[in-house]
């Protein structure tokens, strides 16, 4: 027997089922066309729709029947066309005629698994709820005997270092006179290179998951920061190499080439070096990713067009999926070990080489490892709240550790062993996620890192992102991002103005400043960074506060 | 505020001259404690120089648990002092205040300074253990030619009750502290001037990085650095971590607790060293406020503030004796006879320097290195 489905629609699904509803006002609408023109989703179409009217005109009832046809702004029913709530039809919309309304009863994910292809998908982890680092507060305030600060007239020095420290009595030290002390240049004693850097960088975004509007922004507002602010602040490549322009220029210096799993861009940057005026500021080896633990990085084919398959060196047109671990070596101590020497013997032994790894509770043993590893410049863990350009739905929502207690964790086990000072701990994922970049990012240091790393916070605010944690957008990996931040098409980067993106960096950076000084200046600390002083949090919650060794307040 | 008096001097002084000192200095400190400690030791004490003294407070059966000890340990007494008591009321009288001069036990009579060191702390710390709990034992210091006196109370008062006014007690070297208490349970070992090894010092204010300074300490595995119930113990640890344990001179204590910055590192002859310590140490970096005032086992005494100098000092006096004070009044009470428009008030940048037997004072700064000298 034919099944009736075909005929009353049972196996479509219904706009309720999906996350974003569009809500469209006739009465508004002008049907200028520009939503349906811009959506990146396809989700809402012209159409027509019959209309019938039946009225009655006169004292005496005399109905009439008027037929019309009408056009109309539909929404798509199909799931590959679902609306992700940008709002970008808004945005465009001259009559405020039409917006996405979040609908929290959706059954979105059980059915985005046509073709048994898993949802895959950009951005962060959909978990609108308060975080951990949220959940914090400062509350040893300076107060009677010990004056507060004055955040504006003190003088705060918010640095940190990146690098490998000696311990002191490693130090290769000589008597100079006798009250004066040297280093003595006589001795053998490999000495680590050192940087002096802002604890709060910007991490790996990728040129080839940003559009190159976007990566020049941020790059023109790192080189801004640095030459006209005097603020050290440094910035990640992301896997994938760096343009070459930058690497030979003498601004290489207050940027991070990233090494993964697929050594994109690498070829690039190995020729580049005889012809680099400055050392970069360090290098990171990419091991994981918190956004998607034991995922390697991916760009799909539509984001590899002709510019970035010249920095990466590769064909246009294809995915570029990089292994999950560095495929090269048999023993990841030994890899690791191996690599980061290489990476330093790359530039002579003048550049700080350290690993990222995604937050997991085996981190202590990494850390544990790199300890011992005398080359091995620092830790930077991503937490679960990391962003991504592509990964699987699952990944980014079910798999990782969040960074709080994973920082704490690592920091107190070096104190246990007394290198608190030796290798410095970068903390990422979720810094400002919801928007308390600078209280998140004191926080973490108070908890024992030594920077912390940001790039979504940077995303929003430099360029507008639209995304959420309701999973409004997040189509990073589609190169179809309606602000053009994480497209390789000229069509919608060239939306985004880069002169604009890199003013922002500048301001947001200026701000944190500020509000760091407003968190600094209460408790007292100017001189140094308040590294690991976790009698000045407090967590609202006693469970938080237990796990990570604070106090509870109420 | 705490009220800080130190006083050194070429000849034998009584520590009456730092208690009224203290005195001139009363507005500050609200008489919860006082704590004192005598370095090259004159009066019946002179001819132990080379004999360890320890110094404390117990009850009677702490007393016999610790003279038990001691003779197990191996040492012999060769010596005991003890306060004339002369009970005040405001000061809770405990059973045995107490300072023995000991010799080493025959196993310890040829080994090195280092070792005989090790000795010291060590029964130092256990003595301090076996009577923490019910504070039977509370023992201050075990050093050659060092006494210490802590009870809570008020200068003055704790100075007729100690019978300092009519003792033959004195010393060249004397740090004293009246406190301003700002916790409720008064515990003696919170009580300023500490002791270790050689070092001591005082300091008021609070130690607002103390977190990061204890943890950074506690960890260098060496046995000294614990317990910390006052936060500015960590100022005396910092000072013997780098003067003794890394062996620099004692102007890069200066260096250690107040570093400077980068550009400001540029112009220093030593800036390699300087840049690279500053790294390695910067967990010791304190933020203030605070004046620190202490000494080292050669005899010499100095004067810190924090960074941005948020806790006043000022060290005045005539060659042979001077007074590294944390007011004006106490100074002119301590050395009247000097001329007031030599003192020196050590800004933001600068360590003040007392060399041993008070002979000469010199000023160095982060920036200019040496710029003045008094003598
Ligand atoms: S909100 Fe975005 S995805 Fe949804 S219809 Fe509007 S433009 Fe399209
Ligand atoms: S605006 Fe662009 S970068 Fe932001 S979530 Fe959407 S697609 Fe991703």
């Amino acid at each position: 027997m034919e099944p009736a489905a075909r005929l009353d629609q049972n196996h479509e699904l219904t706009l309720k089922d999906f996350p974003y509803i569009i809500r469209w006002r006739d009465d508004r609408c002008k049907r200028c066309g520009r939503c349906t023109a811009v959506c990146p989703m396809l989700s809402i179409y012209p159409s027509v729709k019959a209309k019938r009217t039946v009225g009655s005109f006169g004292p005496v009832p005399n109905p009439k029947v008027e037929r019309s046809v009408e056009t109309v702004v539909k929404q798509s029913t199909n799931i590959a066309n679902y609306c992700t709530g940008c709002a970008t039809c808004s945005l465009v919309c001259p009559n405020e005629a039409i917006e996405p309304e979040f609908n929290p009863a959706h059954k979105f994910l059980t059915h985005k698994n046509t073709g048994g292809h898993p949802y895959t998908r950009g951005g962060r982890r959909n978990d609108p709820l308060v975080s951990t680092l949220d959940r914090l507060k400062f509350t040893r305030i300076s107060m009677l005997t010990d004056p507060a600060l004055d955040a504006g007239r003190h003088e705060f020095r918010i640095r940190t270092y990146l690098g490998r420290i000696l311990p002191p009595d490693e130090l290769p030290i000589i008597a100079a006179d006798d009250d004066r002390l040297a280093m003595d240049k006589n001795s053998t004693k490999f000495i680590p290179p050192v940087r002096e850097i802002y604890p709060v960088m910007i991490g790996s975004m990728s040129v080839g998951a940003l559009s190159p509007t976007m990566w020049e922004g941020l790059a023109m507002g790192i080189t801004y920061l640095n030459e006209v602010e005097k603020m050290p602040v440094v910035m990640c490549s992301g896997e994938g190499g760096m343009p070459l322009r930058l690497l030979k220029s003498r601004f290489i210096k207050y940027f991070i080439p990233q090494i993964a799993s697929g050594y994109f861009g690498w070829d690039e940057i190995i020729r580049a070096i005889p012809h680099m005026v400055e050392d970069p500021c360090a290098i990171e080896i990419k091991y994981g990713q918190g956004a998607k633990p034991g995922d390697g990085g991916l760009l799909m084919a539509h984001k590899v067009l002709k510019l970035i398959s010249e920095i990466r060196g590769v064909p246009t047109g294809v995915d570029l999926p990089s292994p999950p671990t560095h495929q090269t070596k048999y023993s990841i101590e030994e890899a690791v070990a191996k690599m980061i020497q290489s990476m330093y013997m790359a530039w002579g032994f003048r550049v700080p080489v350290y690993p990222k790894i995604s937050g997991s509770k085996t981190a202590k043993a990494v850390l544990n490892n790199l300890v011992r590893n005398p080359f091995a410049a620092a830790l930077s863990i991503d937490g679960e709240d990391g962003g991504t350009g592509a990964a699987y739905n699952v990944s980014m929502d079910k798999m990782g550790h969040p960074i709080a207690s994973n920082i704490r964790d690592c920091y107190l086990d070096l104190v246990k062993a007394g290198k608190q000072n030796e290798i410095p701990l970068i903390a990422a994922g979720g810094v400002g996620k919801k928007g308390n970049l600078a209280a998140n990012a004191a926080a973490l240091i108070m908890l024992g890192a030594s920077a912390v790393s940001i790039g979504k916070y940077m995303m929003q605010g430099a360029a507008g992102c639209l995304g959420d944690e309701n999973n409004r957008c997040n189509v990073c990996n589609l190169g179809r991002c309606p602000r053009g931040i994480t497209t390789q098409d000229p069509k919608l980067y060239r939306r985004l103005d880069s002169e604009k993106v890199a003013e922002r960096v500048v301001e947001i950076y200026k701000s944190l400043d500020v509000e760091l000084k407003k968190i600094f200046a209460p408790l007292g600390r100017s001189t140094e960074l308040p590294i690991g002083m976790s009698d000045a949090i407090s967590a609202d919650d006693p469970a938080i506060a237990k796990r990570l060794d604070i106090s509870y307040v109420c | 505020m705490c009220r800080l008096s130190a006083i050194t001097s070429g000849e034998y002084i009584s520590p009456m001259e730092n208690v009224l000192s203290l005195e001139t200095m009363k507005e500050g400190h609200d008489g919860s404690g006082m704590g004192l400690i005598l370095k090259d030791l004159g009066g019946e004490f002179e001819s132990y120089k080379k004999y360890p003294i320890l110094s404390g407070i117990c009850s009677k059966s702490g007393m016999k648990e610790l003279d038990n000890f001691m003779s197990a340990a191996g040492f012999k007494s060769v010596h005991s002092w003890h306060p004339k008591i002369k009970p005040v009321t405001g000061v809770k009288l405990r059973d045995c205040y107490f300072a023995n001069v000991y010799d080493y036990p025959d196993e310890f009579q040829d080994k090195s300074i280092t070792v005989k060191e090790t000795l010291l702390l060590d029964t130092r710390l256990k003595l301090r253990s076996i009577g923490q709990e019910d504070e039977s034992i509370i023992v201050f210091s075990f050093y050659p030619d060092i006494l210490t006196l802590k009870e809570v109370g008020d200068p003055l008062q704790l100075s007729e009750f100690f019978g300092l006014d009519t003792s033959l007690l004195k010393a060249k070297i004397i740090l004293a502290q009246g406190r301003q208490n700002t916790n409720y349970a008064i515990n003696l070992y919170a009580c300023h001037p500490f002791f270790i090894q050689g070092y001591g010092s005082m300091t008021n204010g609070e130690n607002r990085a103390f977190m990061p300074i204890r943890d950074y300490l506690t960890s260098r595995g060496f046995p000294g650095y614990i317990c910390y119930n006052s936060d500015s113990e960590g100022f005396t640890h910092i000072l013997h971590y780098t003067n003794k344990v890394l062996g620099y001179p004692l102007k890069y204590y200066k260096d250690v607790i107040t570093p400077l910055k980068k550009e400001e590192i540029e112009g220093r002859p030593d800036k390699d060293f300087v840049m690279y310590m500053k790294m390695c140490l910067r967990f010791l970096c304190i933020d203030g406020p605070n004046c620190v005032i202490g000494f080292t086992p050669d005899g010499s005494c100095f004067m810190v503030q924090d960074a941005k100098k948020l806790r006043p000092g000022v060290v005045g006096g005539v060659p042979g004796k001077y007074a590294l004070v944390s007011e004006q009044c106490g100074l002119n009470s301590a050395i009247s006879e000097r001329d007031p428009s030599t003192d020196i008030y050590p800004m933001r940048y600068d360590m003040v320097i007392v060399s041993p037997q008070a002979k000469e004072v010199r000023v160095w700064n982060q920036l200019q290195g040496w710029t003045k000298t008094m003598n």
